[in-house]
């Protein structure tokens, strides 16, 4: 009797945990939107990156067939591609002149 | 200190610090020295390849490794820009649809002008290169422009070149502001780190000419335009100086600007202009 106890208490914690981590579609909305943003004000600085967009692409592809975990951690990644190539255009502002032959 | 005395102080402090963060002119004309830049240019090139005499430089990856020389000696019997250059022979000749030809858009009707493209418009107060001209010359006269990666346009420009081989690059930057920013944003194009990759143009054809990368040798940046348009075997086609700029770009990975937008305009000026008295050695033919 405990042990089923225990048992259905564990499954039911890990049913919870899982539905907690598992990204629904709206997930997957904000993290698209946000990569989007930031991939525009890549292109506003005049540097996006190629694999900023292929990225999206592979996010849109998971949620068109309904893999919503795919799809947000696909979404994430490009984010992040778009944020270094942010970083990139922005440092090099500066920095350009250390390769510079004088 | 009383709430006028307050405000006054604060005011001014205000006004200061809008001085302080005032956005300079994106380039300050009196720290640009294209006289000096083209001198170190050089320098850095004839130091690393003390064996190369100055117009090695123009013939790219050839002339950085022996082995490749020869088999360009061999390519040069037939080359393999040869069709081009009839074809941009035979467009540059055909009168346009009002009976005007290319001729009649630039100075000696077009022939042995290459070495002084691009030029600076100071009308304009922009680059204009080759290949923007040509353009402008066919839409002025009623035809549409061509794409500046494609066949035709390679065509036109290596006849172009053919006409003024062997004539010394002659890029002219006036004493005039706009220049000035143009070319020094052309060198800040040179060496801005893009793409995934983090490549600049530098780290090629500056860092690393003669060495390969899979299994192209590098040109180094010195006379690198002066070859263009140029046939790539690995592209089994002709390309044009704005296909040169564009697929360097995706292949380290970052997304291309459009061909002629003012940067690629700009670091093809400023390329230029670091190569002045090396020959036109162009069309030129590439591995």
């Amino acid at each position: 009797m405990r042990i089923t106890t225990l048992t259905s208490i564990a499954a039911l914690l890990l049913l919870g945990a899982t539905s907690a981590l598992a990204a629904g579609e709206d997930d997957y909305k904000a993290a698209y939107a946000a990569a989007e943003a930031a991939n525009k004000q890549a292109a506003s600085l005049r540097n996006q990156w190629t694999t900023t967009a292929s990225t999206l692409a592979v996010a849109k592809k998971f949620a068109d067939g309904g893999d919503f975990d795919k799809a947000t951690a696909s979404a994430k990644e490009a984010e992040a591609l778009a944020k270094a190539s942010i970083f990139q255009a922005t440092s090099e502002k500066e920095r350009w002149r250390d390769l510079e032959i004088r | 200190m009383n709430l006028r005395a307050r405000i006054q102080f604060a005011a001014a402090a205000f006004a200061l610090a809008l001085l302080a963060f005032a956005a300079p002119p994106a380039v300050s004309a009196d720290k640009v020295d294209p006289v000096a830049d083209e001198k170190a240019f050089k320098k850095f090139f004839y130091d690393k390849f003390p064996k190369l005499k100055p117009e090695d430089f123009v013939n790219g990856p050839y002339s950085m490794d022996a082995d490749l020389y020869k088999q360009w000696q061999d390519k040069e019997q037939f080359p393999p820009y040869e069709f081009s250059l009839e074809l941009g022979k035979e467009m540059f000749s055909k009168p346009f649809k009002n009976g005007k030809t290319y001729g009649d858009c630039f100075p000696n009707k077009g022939i042995g002008i290459r070495q002084d493209y691009p030029t600076f418009d100071e009308k304009e107060g922009k680059v204009i290169t080759l290949e923007l001209a040509l353009n402008r010359c066919r839409e002025a006269n009623g035809e549409p422009a061509f794409s500046y990666v494609r066949d035709e346009m390679a065509a036109l420009t290596a006849y172009m070149a053919f006409t003024s081989r062997g004539k010394p690059f002659n890029i002219k930057v006036p004493n005039d502001p706009r220049a000035l920013a143009a070319y020094e944003n052309g060198k800040e194009y040179f060496y801005t780190r893009r793409g995934q990759l983090n490549f600049s143009c530098a780290t090629c054809h500056v860092q690393s000419p003669g060495e390969r990368v899979r299994t192209e040798v590098l040109a180094p940046a010195l006379g690198i335009v002066n070859a263009m348009p140029i046939y790539r075997s690995e592209w089994n086609g002709m390309g044009t100086t704005s296909r040169r700029f564009t697929t360097c770009n995706s292949q380290i990975r970052g997304v291309p600007l459009t061909p002629q937008d003012d940067e690629y305009r700009n670091v093809e000026y400023y390329l230029s202009y670091v190569s002045n008295g090396l020959p036109i050695s162009g069309p030129g033919a590439r591995p």
